[in-house]
């Protein structure tokens, strides 16, 4: 059991990244800084029941998930898709123009990605639809394992496999888009 | 021969290293390509992960390729950061302690 008195002090550290992911849910600021209050504080109310010695990054990540799809999925004006387009495998890799290699031992394709403004790949990320927005983001910004995925979320493991292997994949097309408008990628694969 | 496996074709086809797909302890091009996403989360079962790394260690195509989707991952990583506004700090604070006195 965990020490409500104590909870400010372990749930603190966490903020920056979950209110990152808030932002990446939400798509804009004053949506995802009532979304993290609510987080914590609920959170805080919990916080008798975690169990002290478990994963606390992932559980106030299924608090913030939770939180999001129940409260701000439903004051949304017009339904999201559902869905992305199946995109072939290395979708982007196929397709950086190959612009001579580095010093430093990197090769031309990654020095491409360090084009990549931040407003582009957030822009990127935000325009998946919801479940693979989160399970791309939950994997590839937060690092955590498809089981975690898989109890944040709460679906099956299997579900969380596609939909962070074909969420990878329509995003790699997202940015491929803003890549293509700056001449960082060729618009067919080599 | 940098070919990528051509617009549509199998990935399979960027090295001659298909014949040491029955052999079961080191994968092909097309298996480690296919598996990538599972090799670079670190979820496939230790016989799997080791037939691709074997793959790895002599095909520098899919080892270009691996790099640089886990390069990719990096940088997605790095560039969803968001500063907390202080405010946001504050109010939360002030919010928790809140709900702590109203318990007290
Ligand atoms: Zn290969």
């Amino acid at each position: 059991m965990a020490d409500p008195a104590r909870f400010a002090d372990d749930a603190m550290e966490y903020m920056p990244s979950l209110y990152s992911a808030a932002m990446r849910m939400t798509r804009n600021p004053a949506d995802a800084e009532d979304l993290l209050q609510e987080t914590y504080l609920k959170a805080y109310r919990a916080y008798g029941r975690f169990e002290q010695g478990t994963n606390l990054k992932a559980w106030l990540y299924r608090i913030l998930t939770n939180t999001y799809i129940n409260a701000y999925r439903a004051r949304r004006r017009r339904p999201e898709e559902s869905d992305v387009e199946n995109v072939e495998d290395l979708y982007l890799y196929r397709r950086l123009g190959a612009a001579g290699g580095s010093a430093d031992g990197r090769s031309a394709e990654e020095e491409v990605l360090d084009r990549f403004t931040d407003d582009e790949v957030k822009a990127a990320i935000e325009s998946l639809p919801e479940v693979f927005r989160i399970a791309v983001l939950l994997a590839d910004v937060e690092g955590f394992s498809y089981k975690e995925i898989a109890d944040i979320t709460q679906v099956p493991i299997g579900t969380v496999m596609s939909r962070i292997h074909r969420g990878r994949r329509a995003l790699q097309k997202a940015l491929g888009e803003y890549g293509l408008q700056r001449g960082l990628v060729e618009a067919a694969p080599r | 021969m940098n070919d990528r496996g051509g617009a549509n074709g199998p990935v399979g086809s960027w090295c001659g290293s298909q014949g040491a797909a029955q052999d079961g302890d080191v994968a092909n091009c097309e298996e480690t390509i296919h598996r990538l996403y599972f090799f670079l989360d670190g979820e496939l079962t230790e016989d799997r992960r080791s037939a691709i790394s074997k793959h790895l260690d002599h095909c520098g195509d899919c080892l270009d390729a691996v790099d640089f989707e886990a390069e990719l991952r990096r940088v997605i990583a790095d560039r969803c950061r968001d500063r907390v506004p202080e405010q946001l700090r504050d109010r939360i604070a002030t919010a928790l302690r809140n709900e702590q006195e109203q318990r007290a």
